[in-house]
């Protein structure tokens, strides 16, 4: 893959994107762990004193389990989708292989996802769970997720060039899958004939198999890792085949 | 000698709604094939370029200039003819295109040759030359927008011709320099058209383009008007000029 063989070109474009968000900002890298504590804080407060669900123990932690992938998930989609609009000037002038513009924005992001898996793992060991081998699943997990979302932005960078809708498309997308992933309720109450269908969604089978590992010390069921594995391929390969398909036509459009 | 640059009754077509373009719009055209209204940006151009050759081109605002520039770096595809080009491309086709304002020079620098082509060990051999014949001192790690726009040029410049490119494309580009810079250039450029690089050069600067090139070609309205020795070419187009003064190109083409 091609991708790939533009390492040295790939690693100074995401150094970029990570410099050029923390310039001039006094708190910095901080503001990576604000939103998810922030989120923490007010989804906590409203469902351990406003609809109180006393099944969840250690809702802070429980709710972090899923803000952080999703967090991931939906900045990285956005930044990734407008990637190839906010470098015009870079995918107009400069001939360079293209797939690298969406994807190290993306990969940019996967540096905010590391520093707030960081701020999670801190928050699980601080609410008593220990380490434990199936942690040894999480590079797998996350991994996986970084690969899906590099697809999807791939597919949806290049249909942003010709359809400027698709930016928004995403975001109402993100708004939706904030409800329909697991983040402040639990999979297990999810009614059996949806559970099928929630596995498939990657980013809740990132959440589920995240809580598995870190909060029940448990490994994750392996029909949730092929499926995973699955869907995440399958994006980067749409993604790869619709990006190649329409790169040609970009600088005459943007 | 073989050509570097090769085309064969090139167009470039753009239509007129490119862009608002809607979904619906789109779906329409798709299906109906509603008839859209060509503009051509080039129109059957041909042209051979030799290997070490040096081209200049000229003409009016919107003739087409940035256009066949593009294609020739490999930016875009002509809709109709063939494009043939050999060798690696580098093209300052912009001033800095892929520069960022809070980033140091050093940092723009780096990225900027990775973005050319240049490997991490190409640039660690190359970065000391680079710096130092961009002349920007002391200012390297200070934000690039604390730099001049001629010493953002020199940065840019001095990375683009330090890529060791077979086929190099300037557009207009050079005007922002002064005069030392400008000579530093042009005497870089002859350094490295004895080693045997191609240039293509696109600038409202005669004098300029009469020193770096010893081709021509005039473009008006997408086709070519004329094609021969530089001279030549650029005192045709600008009798032209002064023919019709009104028109007169003061602005990038």
């Amino acid at each position: 893959m091609r991708v790939f063989r533009y390492g040295f070109l790939l690693r100074n474009l995401i150094v970029r994107d990570f410099k050029i968000r923390y310039r001039n900002m006094s708190l910095g890298v901080f503001w990576s762990l604000l939103n998810p504590l922030v989120m923490m804080g007010v989804l906590t407060f409203i469902f351990t004193k406003v609809f109180p669900n006393p099944s969840i123990k250690n809702f802070g932690v429980f709710v972090l389990c899923g803000l952080v992938p999703y967090n991931f998930f939906a900045v990285a989609w956005v930044s990734g989708t407008t990637s190839l609009l906010n470098n015009a000037a870079l995918v107009k002038r400069v001939r360079l292989p293209r797939e690298a513009v969406p994807v190290s924005v993306v990969l940019a992001n996967g540096i905010h996802f590391l520093i707030q898996i960081g701020l999670l793992l801190a928050f699980v060991l601080g609410a008593g769970y220990g380490v434990n081998p199936h942690w040894l699943w999480l590079p797998l997990i996350f991994g996986l997720e970084v690969v899906f979302v590099c697809g999807l932005s791939l597919a949806s960078s290049a249909m942003d060039v010709f359809f400027r809708d698709v930016r928004y498309i995403v975001e109402s997308t993100n708004t939706v899958l904030f409800w329909l992933v697991p983040i402040f309720y639990s999979f297990a109450i999810i009614p059996e004939q949806y559970k099928t269908v929630y596995q498939f969604n990657p980013v809740a089978a990132v959440v589920m198999a995240c809580r598995l590992i870190l909060l029940e010390n448990r490994q994750p069921p392996f029909s949730i890792l092929w499926k995973l594995t699955l869907v995440s391929t399958v994006a980067l390969l749409i993604g790869l085949a619709v990006f190649r398909r329409s790169k040609r036509r970009f600088a005459d459009y943007l | 000698m073989a050509s570097a640059i090769e085309f064969r009754h090139v167009s470039k077509i753009y239509y007129r709604h490119h862009t608002r373009r809607f979904f619906h719009r789109y779906l329409m055209e798709r299906m109906r094939r509603v008839p859209r209204e060509p503009f051509y940006a080039l129109r059957d151009v041909s042209f051979e370029l030799e290997e070490g050759g040096s081209l200049a081109v000229v003409g009016p605002n919107g003739a087409g200039k940035s256009t066949l520039l593009s294609l020739i770096a490999g930016l875009s595809f002509p809709d109709e003819g063939q494009v043939e080009v050999r060798g690696r491309v580098a093209g300052l086709l912009e001033l800095g295109s892929g520069f960022h304002p809070d980033l140091t020079g050093r940092e723009n620098l780096v990225v900027y040759a990775s973005l050319l082509g240049l490997s991490r060990k190409e640039l660690r051999d190359r970065f000391d030359e680079i710096v130092e014949f961009s002349g920007i001192g002391d200012f390297l790690d200070e934000p690039l927008r604390t730099y001049s726009a001629g010493m953002i040029l020199r940065l840019a410049f001095s990375v683009a011709i330090h890529v060791d490119a077979d086929i190099m494309l300037f557009d207009e580009i050079l005007a922002v320099g002064d005069q030392a810079f400008q000579a530093a250039c042009l005497e870089k450029i002859r350094e490295l058209r004895r080693k045997g690089s191609t240039f293509v050069c696109v600038s409202h600067s005669s004098e300029l383009l009469k020193r770096l090139c010893t081709r021509g070609i005039w473009l008006e309205g997408g086709q070519v008007v004329r094609d021969g020795p530089v001279a030549e070419v650029v005192e045709a187009y600008q009798l032209s000029l002064v023919a019709h003064a009104h028109s007169a190109g003061t602005g990038r083409g």
